[in-house]
């Protein structure tokens, strides 16, 4: 692998930008794709791998490439900076994901409170339109909060995210399920919402709680049940 | 794209940078129960750093051994390891998974 391949990757990886890099075997030519000085043959397979996230081998004419789909990191964005989410957010990153909590309070989405995480304190709705949420994006409201949550959970539910969770008793989900239908949003979209929130793991505290999140993120994201 | 494979490229940008002569590791197919995905990665020093990994754990120790070849060549290898080899048991991988790795130095 040359380095100016592993900084072109590096880069790429940090503004997002899907690529796939492919690289011959076993002399180990490379390209990072799409590059018009590719082989088109190459650039083909190279456009259908990556829009398929898929990662592997395949034979062009007589040679052998190995083919890796490098799409963004999924995201996590975790509305509410409370107490599960200063254990939620280190997991998910963890996890891979890009991890963005929103919060407008200011006193919630402090730097001492999420060292090292990118915060955000314009209100969820906001936040949602500028983030612009894709299908490989988790949204997570945990503020209990109706003028916070309410207006997430509507952004959400008009993204193709993979994940929608919301935090709350069974109680409070069914008077935000009374509250969200009176806004007009339909069964349908309505089912969309993980909620309670989380695998019934049967957690308590805050870390608990984060681990059950992350569990069904991981369900979602890989095509399994989010209800045990 | 996996995040962690992510990392070890990082690692092996850093590593380079501080002027360690690098190669990379990458799982590029698998069969069976490997359990390490295609695009899986390990980065290994000439001075012994190791960090990733390509498979449960039962295979690094081989791949390593060439990683160091490939520094010192800079000629590319592609390594399969299976339960049809019959070092499947000397390099441990008794999981009943094939795996194929392609190391090649950093440069």
């Amino acid at each position: 692998m040359k380095a100016e391949h592993l900084h072109a990757l590096q880069a790429a990886a940090t503004q997002r930008i899907p690529v796939a890099f492919a690289t011959r075997l076993p002399d180990g030519t490379a390209f990072i794709l799409p590059d018009p000085a590719a082989p088109q043959a190459l650039a083909l397979e190279a456009a259908t791998m990556l829009a398929a996230d898929k990662t592997g081998m395949v034979t062009i004419g007589a040679e052998d490439w190995f083919i890796e789909s490098r799409n963004p990191a999924p995201r996590a964005i975790i509305v509410g900076a409370v107490h599960i989410a200063q254990s939620l957010a280190p997991l998910a990153a963890t996890m891979g994901f890009d991890v963005v909590v929103v919060d407008p309070r200011r006193a919630f989405a402090s730097a001492d409170r999420f060292p090292g995480v990118v915060t955000r304190t314009d209100w969820p709705d906001e936040a949602l339109q500028a983030l612009r949420p894709d299908a490989r994006t988790a949204i997570i409201t945990l503020t209990h909060d109706p003028k916070l949550d309410d207006p997430a959970l509507i952004a959400a539910l008009a993204t193709d995210a993979f994940y929608i969770g919301s935090l709350g008793s069974r109680k409070t989900h069914a008077a935000r399920l009374d509250r969200l239908r009176e806004a007009g949003l339909t069964e349908a979209s309505l089912a969309r919402i993980c909620a309670p929130v989380g695998l019934d793991i049967g957690a308590v505290t805050a870390p608990e709680i984060a681990i059950s999140v992350i569990a069904q993120m991981v369900a979602a994201r890989r095509g399994k049940p989010t209800r045990a | 794209m996996t995040m962690d494979s992510e990392d070890i490229l990082t690692i092996a940008a850093d590593w380079l940078a501080a002027g360690e002569a690098v190669a990379v590791a990458t799982v590029t197919s698998t069969w069976g129960s490997s359990p390490r995905r295609a695009g899986s990665r390990m980065a290994v020093t000439q001075s012994g750093r190791i960090a990733g990994s390509v498979s449960g754990g039962c295979i690094e120790g081989a791949v390593a051994e060439a990683a160091q070849r490939s520094i010192e060549t800079g000629t590319p290898q592609v390594l399969d390891f299976g339960v049809t080899d019959e070092r499947a048991w000397e390099v441990g991988l008794a999981c009943g998974g094939k795996v194929s790795v392609f190391v090649e130095k950093l440069a």
